[in-house]
């Protein structure tokens, strides 16, 4: 057996279960007491597009470094479900752990002799000690966390602490559960040298951060950022986006003293539908938002065609997955940028933040309604399935309540009394951003039509060409200003130490952090930069100016950021190297370290030769 | 459009109630065809606005796309409008109503766009019953791309181009009734006597009302052989129901005979009285507003007046519990819920 050398608060372990068993809340319990332990943790859900039946996997990294990417090594192992057992076994490093339910027996031919198993008859504890079927099966998946408690050296008041929290309100299954945690304790500590050499030590090392999913935090952005009408249709991976914005809503947006409601949720019937619901409701200057993913976007591309043209304000979460077509719904990609960049036909371009974090999916979709408000336009928040969908750490939501919204150029019926004449998509301020007005305002004044077709700037229909280009012009200068009101890239590498760069985005951002530390060991500093939007702020000209090579880390097929650098700004293409992961798990670091390495040995052999 | 229409109107011609002369709710002038039924439809909703004294800016159109959806540019000039995408009207407008309940939406469509693009939109809108009027003017005929059949034309019906359509009718007040629209009408673009109450009542009505207005196309669909020509139409036309709106601030006139007619109750207090002709058709009966339908069907009658009305119809907004204040009134006093609350959810993440 290899690598005997202890490893506290450094490891990466998998629950291999099925779908529908309950298994979720036995997994997040273990992730929450390594939270509470006061080590930085990163769950991730591995699920297929099923109900009930198919195997899941929720791999968690436990990482004393703070490092919240996928790793791609499993060190350890908790196997329960039988359909996968030959893949799970596979899975682990050698030298790593496999837990398994021995109440039926590991065929000889599975056992690898690299790896240590673990038998603990869960099913027949289960069954011994509690009566009911239903309750055998979610028990038994409490049995194993308290086995991995006496295995990993746990804190066990942590895990009885949650119990009781998350039972609060159902009492007696409180006692069942601590049982069935004393149960899986007791045997491992019977049966095996406990603490393992993979082991957990309490530390304070999670300051003021919280354990937070991107799509709820994306609607509590949306609730605080003032969105009061919500249209969707269910595709995952953004249905929790509505289903938290309305659980949320039904908390903190009652009237108290009617207790009727200040928002509207509608499930529509389609996508093209709660695009339409969007507008319709932004058109009459209330908020609203919805959430989808890349088909949905498809869509609603029309709709985005009108908004953009029109000139009315959208806010869409595009939750990413796997495309192209229904690709794989349950798996995360970055693989919208060029759809959801250019969405409709004709020249249309728009707005994308790009969160990387559940902080920043908060606080950017409620930057998102200012600036679709301010520009009157179509703002993407450009998330994914794995920051979605899984818990992040992540820096606690904060709010100042000082904040007022920024509702855009609107005239209000004083404005409209004094005015000469209304001129819906007159550039006033010469920022190509005209005022609009809402329905209702004005017994007289103000009132105008909204139409997707050509008009001049006082919106009367026209099919004259130059009244066209100068209207579609001005919709170029909006997007110039638009740059400028773009939350600023990050700048996080080590600044012109050498001519190497890397620009990524969104949940890259996890996986090149720790890629950077790696390269670091192997000697090779680099700079980066990590995008926050669309268009680009001029900090991204010039980063991808001030270096020889830049490489553009995404996930997905076609490097679409590169696409979209090579597209908007003014770079070489042989400068942006793409480095593209797209199998539908989240990148690991070890993958942009390798092939980062791998390019510029490529490059030193060529000079070398040269 | 290579014309002006004369903004002269005679001084004398009197103001409503909200001190608006009928020319107050007029719009551009219409590009549409000479003798397009559409064009009194336009008429009729600008007759209905004037006489039920609505003030222009309080109500909001909105249209799909096709000759039926450019009308909204030719009616009420001071209300706001809306030239959606094509047969994706009612979602707008459920947006745009979710946002502010307090106006009133006038939505306006065609066969092909709610028929066919837009059957989905449509049968959902009713059956959110949403707080709005959807008139449907009904040709048969896609016009805007020169007369290709629609899914409204009739079995049998003959083209301008002399071919037959094998296709069995969409029936939208059939469909609609269905579906239990809270409000279900059908009348005919020549029919002003009938049309204009009919829009008057559709406006007074919370929830969906919709009225299938057959509006022969002058110039693709009014051939012999049309089942949706002038024509053809007036040969077939039946009432089963015309209504005469009556609004509850003035007292029921005396224009009909006691006794002859049923009197209908609605929501804002006002009533509608259904005359002799209405025989004995009840609107507040749903099953036997289908069953009038089916057998006209049967017959080859066209049926025209109002079929159903649910007066205990319930807008979006009553079965979504919203607010008295529109949404788009609410400021950040109301949505926004704090830094105390957030850090309440905070602690319920650690």
């Amino acid at each position: 057996m290899s690598d005997a050398s202890s490893r506290v608060n450094d490891f990466v372990i998998r629950f291999a279960n099925v779908n529908g068993t309950g298994s979720a809340s036995a997994n997040g319990l273990f992730a929450k007491a390594i939270y509470r332990m006061g080590i930085p943790v990163t769950p991730k859900n591995i699920f297929p597009s099923n109900i009930q039946g198919l195997p899941t996997w929720y791999e968690v990294r436990v990482s004393e470094k703070g490092y919240l990417g996928r790793s791609g090594i499993v060190d350890f192992v908790v196997a329960v479900n039988p359909q996968s057992l030959e893949e799970d076994i596979a899975s682990v490093r050698p030298g790593g752990y496999f837990l398994y339910d021995s109440s039926k027996p590991l065929h000889r031919v599975m056992m690898r002799d690299d790896i240590h198993f673990l038998g603990i008859p869960m099913m027949t504890l289960a069954m011994k000690n509690f009566t009911q079927p239903r309750e055998q099966q979610l028990l038994k998946n409490i049995i194993y966390v308290g086995a991995l408690a006496a295995l990993l050296d746990m804190d066990m008041d942590v895990l009885r602490g949650i119990v009781a929290q998350t039972f609060k309100s159902k009492e007696k299954l409180i006692g069942p559960n601590n049982l069935a945690l004393s149960i899986g304790y007791n045997y491992s500590k019977e049966n095996f040298k406990c603490p393992l050499d993979i082991r957990v030590e309490t530390r304070d090392l999670i300051g003021d951060r919280i354990l937070m999913e991107g799509n709820l935090a994306s609607a509590l952005g949306a609730i605080y950022g003032g969105a009061s009408v919500m249209a969707w249709y269910p595709i995952t991976p953004s249905t929790s986006v509505a289903s938290a914005f309305e659980k949320y809503c039904k908390r903190l947006r009652k009237d108290p003293d009617t207790n009727q409601n200040r928002y509207a949720v509608i499930q529509a019937e389609d996508e093209l539908a709660a695009i339409g619901m969007v507008i319709g409701a932004s058109w009459n200057g209330a908020r609203a938002f919805t959430a989808t993913s890349g088909p949905g976007v498809s869509l609603m591309s029309e709709f985005i065609g009108l908004a953009y043209f029109a000139e009315l304000p959208a806010v869409i979460v595009n939750v990413q997955r796997g495309g192209p077509s229904t690709g794989m719904p349950t798996r995360t990609q970055q693989a919208d940028l060029i759809s959801s960049a250019y969405a409709s036909h004709g020249d249309t371009k728009h707005i994308m933040l790009i969160p990387s974090t559940p902080t920043e999916c908060f606080e950017m979709t409620a930057e998102a309604l200012d600036l679709a408000d301010r520009f009157q336009t179509v703002v993407f928040v450009m998330s994914d399935l794995d920051l979605g969908m899984n818990d992040h750490l992540t820096p606690a939501l904060k709010w100042d309540d000082a904040r007022s919204y920024d509702r855009g150029k609107v005239y209000t019926s004083e404005d409209l009394e004094n005015m000469e004449k209304f001129g819906r998509y007159l550039d006033v301020d010469g920022d190509g951003i005209p005022y609009r007005t809402l329905p209702g305002t004005h017994p007289t004044k103000g009132s105008y039509f909204t139409r997707g077709t050509s008009r001049d700037e006082y919106a009367r229909y026209t099919e004259k060409g130059d009244a066209y280009v100068r209207n579609v012009d001005r919709l170029v200068k909006k997007w110039q200003t638009a740059k400028s009101w773009m939350p600023k890239p990050e700048h996080l590498g080590n600044e012109n130490q050498n001519n190497l760069g890397i620009i990524f985005f969104g949940t890259t951002y996890y996986a090149a952090l720790e890629a950077m530390e790696m390269l670091q060991d192997e000697g090779i500093s680099i700079d980066a930069l990590r995008l926050k939007s669309f268009p680009f702020p001029e900090e991204v000209q010039s980063f991808i100016d001030n270096h020889d090579e830049v490489f553009v880390i995404e996930q997905n097929r076609d490097a679409q950021m590169r696409t979209l650098l090579i597209n908007e700004l003014n770079v070489s293409p042989s400068k942006l190297i793409p480095i593209l992961h797209y199998d539908g798990m989240p990148i690991p670091a070890t993958d942009i370290c390798t092939k980062i390495v791998a390019h510029l040995s490529v490059n030193a052999l060529r000079n070398d030769s040269l | 459009m290579s014309y002006v229409k004369p903004v002269f109107s005679h001084p004398e011609l009197p103001a409503n109630k909200v001190g608006y002369r009928k020319r107050d709710y007029e719009g551009a002038i219409s590009t549409l065809c000479a003798g397009c039924g559409h064009d009194s439809i336009s008429g009729a909703i600008v007759q209905a606005c004037y006489e039920l004294s609505i003030e222009p800016h309080r109500l909001a159109k909105l249209s799909g796309i096709g000759c039926s959806s450019k009308t909204p540019t030719y009616f009420l000039s001071n209300s706001h409008g809306f030239n959606t995408v094509h047969g994706r009207m009612p979602s707008v407008a459920t947006g745009a109503t979710m946002a502010n309940k307090d106006l009133l939406y006038m939505g306006v469509s065609g066969d092909g766009d709610s028929a066919s693009i837009g059957m989905g939109q449509f049968v959902h809108v009713i059956r959110r019953n949403l707080n709005m009027v959807y008139i449907v003017m009904n040709n048969g005929c896609y016009g805007l791309t020169k007369g290709q059949d629609s899914a409204t034309a009739d079995f049998g019906s003959i083209s301008k181009g002399g071919s037959q359509n094998h296709f069995h009718p969409i029936d939208l007040v059939g469909m609609a009734l269905e579906l239990r629209a809270s409000f279900v009408a059908r009348s005919f673009s020549g029919d002003k006597k009938q049309l204009v109450p009919l829009i008057k009542l559709a406006l007074s009505h919370p929830g969906f009302a919709f009225i299938d207005v057959l509006s022969p196309c002058v110039t693709f669909n009014n051939n012999v052989g049309s089942t949706k020509s002038y024509e053809y139409i007036r040969d077939h036309m039946e009432y089963p129901a015309p209504p005469d709106y009556v609004p509850k601030a003035k007292e029921i006139t005396v224009d009909y005979e006691a006794g002859s007619g049923t009197t209908v109750t609605l929501h804002d207090g006002s009533t509608l009285r259904l005359d002799k002709l209405a025989g004995d058709h009840d609107p507040t009966d749903h099953l036997a507003a289908l069953r009038r339908h089916h057998e006209a069907v049967a017959n080859g009658e066209i049926l025209t007046g109002l079929f159903y009305m649910n007066q205990e119809s319930q807008t979006l907004h009553q079965l979504f519990n919203t607010i008295e204040t529109p949404l788009n009134a609410l400021t950040e006093r109301e949505l926004m819920p704090g830094q105390t609350a957030l850090e309440k959810i905070n602690q319920s993440f650690r």
